[in-house]
């Protein structure tokens, strides 16, 4: 890797959400993981996240926090997929 | 059986694309053909001819030889070709090359090793699991097929690879010599079930060899009708005459062949066959020439029955032609609320509204359908008929002066009568191009005399609508729901403000403007008579006290009847777009009458002008619809507009060239500034000469030339502009619309009075044309101000040869750029609209698909509705704030939050043109710029 996208200041940040919590984000919103924008195992953003967190499996969500033109803040979550 | 059908919705699961297997072709086929005559000499269609009478029928009086059906019950069969050699169906070249170049040249097994095939198959599997759906499985067997190829030897049999390649369309060429489709067919026989799994196809429906043809499907005659001319000659479909084609040519290669004619001549007529069926599928195949008729126009095959605008998928598919519509050109009525529709007697006789016989309404209906269908009313005006009667069996009665009476006795509860337009109820109006969803509003009818529709001037912006030709559509609504819909959604007030920046789209163009400055500006008063007759225009019955009373006489102040249409608690202070620009004084301000303050509904000072009551930027306007509501902001318009043209007719309004009259001082003046400022350029070049100009960082001498010399010719052509602006006073018509923001501006009128300026191609003087030179008229490698381009001339005076061609040239730049924005515009629009079509906003505030799946999780990362943001705020807080707190904010400090706000719109901004005939636009190709 030769630099750490997350530092860009065009990309988001982006935050590996624990499990549980994960399951307590998608009951809140009534829907399943299948429902969720998806992310590439591969997106450089997972890359670093990976060598942070260790390696991330599929299924797992990532929480994409924004800051908005209109909104101030806002929260996003993704579904990281294969490949 | 409608009322049955109602409700039933359901949701496909599914589609499976399959190849159809000549054994297939010949099962489903009802017979075989094999001569290329259509109909014998008694006009009968001929046994295994193209237009066999087991294939369907298209003659009524005739069955069908297969189903026995007559016209209308049979849907027609299937025939079919064999052909006497295999060819390649074009629609499949690309999948046949990916094939031949993914597996052995000898023993046809995939290219790959039995452990990389399962890792594909697992690596399908998975993405099928996570959800991923036909396009994303094509990635990988995409990718797998990417493997193959690479492979130089086949690792079960050991072969080495020949290189093969597509001539296209149709010819495969291995390390450079032909291989014919019966070849090509024998190789993808020779690939294995489990290995074409891998590839991403499914071998129980579709083996590989079945994309090269070795029989042909005819379609039934009722895909392909003949239609008999006048003269009673039978004109037969292009697809039928392209089939003949291939019968004959089919015919003439098994006779060559089976006669065992040389090698050579039997190629030949196989190279035709394969042209004819190629064709016969695409006649746009790049490559070959198209098949053209005997007239020379190319044939219409299959592909061109599918492919774009006119296509069956964009013309019947996607879009269908409608009942209940009405089309005719457009004009204006400014008496006509904004909410209304003029629509002409002959049309509203046409249009109907279903209404269901019910005890409330029983006798009422039946009095309808007993006037018949062209009924007047006690003074010759026009009543509402009714055109059809529908039984509760479905069973439709036309209704006729003579039936009537009879018609209408028998009218019953649980009947439906379709009665003609009357005023008041709801329509759906529209104008192409629809590019926003102001392009389509519900009006409330009012039937008129005469030929065109009609609606209030302030309508035009969101329409984009002009009076030079244009025409509109209207679509009368059949449900009781889609009318509720349409008055609580669509209706023109509940679209005065916009989406797109959160402020007006509807409000005063033109002459509302204008007359809007003429009632309200400084000191303008009127008599007793001119107030009647303005306020006679709107609903106020009582005069107001009179402002001023002088020498005996009584006059109101255009200020105050302004004020009498506005709510009484009103409260603003804004800048009128007359005001002069830049940061200026309360003095100033005050002088030109350009500071509106509104307290309690009153206009205290200022012009109420564009800024007030325009379209796009009308204040007055954009802080009814916000908070007043669109009912205020409705009768608002309606009034202030109306109001507005009793002005302007009482003074009168024209403007002439002669409004940009100036002195022949100011013309000298004038002169003298270009002078002065083409001896400054001529003084530049000379240094230029002399290597003695000072370069610019980051320009080369030339660049800065040219900088220098734009940036002195464009202060010249703006001095020359003030100039001439300063003897043209706000009295001048010109200058009241420029002002006022009616229409037109001041450098506009500056090019008329003043000078036109630099005429620009590409944001540079002119400079091509001769060798050297724009034109003869100039020496080699000048590089002065009229050599390139400076128009020193007005439009007033007239433009010399030399920089009548420079304008003309600087023109074309503008005429070519809109030319070329629009088609591209167009084109990323319906992209865009193709991809965004099924999203929509759900109760929980999240955009969806309909697939469920989360496109956003908030609407627009906020959820608000840009259309009720204050310039795309969700609160305007300073307003709050001052209304809770009852605090007046200083009037500066008022100002500096709406520029603040306010983004400079302009209508301009608002639209790029499109016009009327939208480019060609092929499915997933630009359009192609020549």
């Amino acid at each position: 890797m030769r630099f750490n996208v997350l530092e860009h200041q065009l990309v988001p940040e982006h935050r590996l959400v624990a499990e549980e919590e994960a399951e307590r984000v998608l009951k809140a919103m009534k829907i399943t993981r299948d429902q969720l924008p998806k992310i590439r195992k591969s997106d450089p953003v997972i890359q670093v996240l990976e060598k942070i967190e260790g390696p991330i499996e599929e299924g797992r969500i990532v929480r994409v926090t924004r800051v908005s033109g209109t909104a101030g803040v806002s929260e996003a979550y993704r579904l990281v997929i294969g490949r | 059986m409608m009322s049955s059908m109602r409700g039933v919705t359901k949701r496909i699961a599914s589609i499976k694309f399959a190849l159809l297997s000549p054994d297939e072709i010949r099962r489903m086929s009802a017979t075989k053909i094999i001569t290329a005559d259509t109909y014998d000499d008694d006009g009968f269609p001929i046994d295994m001819g193209l237009m066999d009478s087991h294939l369907g029928v298209i003659e009524p009086g005739l069955r069908c030889k297969t189903c026995g059906g007559k016209v209308d019950d049979c849907p027609g069969h299937f025939g079919h070709i064999d052909l006497a050699m295999p060819v390649i169906h074009v629609g499949y070249v690309k999948d046949i090359k990916k094939l031949l170049q993914a597996t052995c040249r000898k023993c046809g097994r995939l290219l790959l090793t039995r452990q990389q095939a399962m890792e594909y198959i697992a690596e399908m599997e998975q993405v099928e699991e996570l959800g991923g759906d036909v396009t994303e499985v094509g990635y990988v067997t995409k990718e797998t097929a990417r493997e193959a190829q690479k492979r130089q030897r086949c690792p079960h049999c050991g072969e080495e690879q020949g290189k093969i390649t597509l001539d296209k369309p149709t010819t495969f060429r291995e390390d450079g010599h032909k291989l014919t489709p019966k070849e090509v067919r024998e190789r993808l026989e020779r690939i294995p079930n489990e290995d074409l799994r891998v590839l991403g196809m499914n071998p129980e429906v579709a083996r590989p060899e079945w994309m090269v043809l070795t029989a042909l499907l005819v379609p039934p005659v009722t895909v392909r009708p003949s239609i008999t001319l006048e003269s009673g000659d039978r004109s037969e479909d292009d697809l039928t005459h392209k089939l003949v084609d291939v019968l004959r040519i089919n015919q003439r290669l098994r006779e060559n062949r089976d006669a065992g004619a040389p090698q050579l001549i039997v190629e030949d007529l196989w190279e035709l066959l394969q042209y004819h069926v190629t064709t016969y599928f695409d006649n746009q195949t790049s490559g070959i020439p198209p098949a053209r008729h005997r007239s020379g126009r190319p044939l219409k095959t299959l592909v061109q029955r599918l492919k774009g605008k006119e296509g069956r998928f964009r013309s019947n598919l996607s879009g269908k032609r409608v009942n209940f519509s009405a089309r005719t050109v457009i004009s204006p009525d400014p008496i006509l609320s904004i909410n209304e529709v003029g629509v002409p007697v002959e049309a509203a006789r046409e249009l109907t509204v279903p209404v269901h016989v019910q005890s409330y309404n029983q006798e009422l209906v039946k009095t309808w359908v007993k006037r018949g269908p062209t009924p007047l009313g006690a003074f010759g005006e026009y009543a509402p008929g009714v055109n059809y009667v529908i039984r509760p069996d479905g069973r439709r009665i036309r209704v006729t002066e003579k039936n009537a009476e009879v018609v209408a006795e028998a009218v019953e509860i649980g009947y439906t009568v379709e009665r003609q337009l009357v005023d008041g109820d709801i329509v759906l109006f529209n104008r192409q191009p629809s590019l926003h969803r102001m392009s389509m509003m519900a009006h409330e009818v009012r039937v008129m005399p005469h030929k065109t529709f009609r609606f209030n001037l302030a309508v035009c912006p969101p329409y984009n609508a002009d009076f030079d030709g244009d025409e509109m559509n209207l679509h009368v609504l059949q449900s009781e729901e889609a009318r509720a819909e349409a008055r609580v959604l669509m209706r023109v007030q509940e679209h005065i403000l916009s989406p797109r920046f959160g402020g007006p789209v509807i409000g005063g163009i033109h002459d509302h403007i204008t007359g809007s400055f003429l009632l309200t500006h400084k000191e303008s008063k009127f008599t007793r008579e001119e107030v009647t007759y303005i306020l006679s225009k709107i609903d106020i019955r009582d005069l107001p006290p009179p402002d001023v009373k002088k020498g005996g006489k009584e006059f109101w102040s255009g200020k105050a009847l302004f004020s009498a249409i506005l709510p009484k608690d009103l409260s603003m202070t804004f800048k009128s777009s007359i005001a002069p620009k830049g940061d200026i004084g309360l003095k100033e301000l005050k002088e030109e009458d350009s500071l509106v303050v509104i307290k309690d509904g009153v206009v205290a000072s200022g012009t109420i002008d564009e800024n007030a009551v325009g379209a796009f930027k009308g204040k007055i306007v954009d802080k009814l619809a916000r908070d007043y509501g669109p009912d205020a902001a409705r009768e608002f318009i309606d009034k202030a507009t109306k109001m507005a043209i009793g002005a302007i007719m009482i003074r009168g309004f024209t403007t002439g060239i002669d409004d940009e009259d100036i002195p022949e001082e100011a013309k000298k003046q004038i002169a003298d500034v270009l002078k002065a400022a083409i001896e400054k350029v001529e003084g530049l070049v000379e240094s230029y000469k002399r290597g003695e100009l000072e370069q610019m960082p980051g320009r080369s001498l030339e660049e800065t030339l040219e900088v220098e010399a734009m940036k002195i010719l464009g202060r010249a052509r703006d001095q020359a502009g003030q100039i001439a602006g300063k003897h043209l006073g706000i009295e001048n018509s010109a200058v009241i619309m420029a002002r006022s923001g009616a229409r037109g501006s001041m450098l506009n009128l500056s090019q008329m009075a003043g000078s036109i300026g630099q005429q620009a191609v590409r944001g540079e003087r002119l400079s091509r044309g001769y060798w050297n030179r724009t034109l003869p008229h100039f020496k080699k490698g000048d590089l002065g101000a009229e050599a390139k381009g400076f128009v020193k001339s007005s439009y007033k005076s007239g433009l010399h040869p030399t920089e009548y061609f420079f304008h003309a040239m600087g023109g074309r730049e503008g005429l070519v750029d809109t030319a070329v924005r629009t088609s591209r515009s167009g084109y990323m629009q319906r992209r865009l609209i193709n991809a965004l079509e099924d999203l929509k906003v759900k109760e929980d505030g999240t955009v969806r698909n309909t697939a469920d799946t989360i496109i956003q999780f908030k609407f627009g990362e906020d959820g608000v509705d840009p259309s009720r943001s204050v310039q795309g705020r969700a609160v305007d807080i300073d307003d709050i704030l001052q209304e809770v707190l009852g605090e007046e904010p200083s009037w500066k400090e008022r100002l500096r939050e709406q520029e603040m706000a306010s983004y400079g719109l302009t209508e301009k901004d608002m639209y790029v043109e499109i016009s009327e005939e939208e480019v060609e636009v092929e499915e997933e190709e630009p359009p192609s710029e020549e």
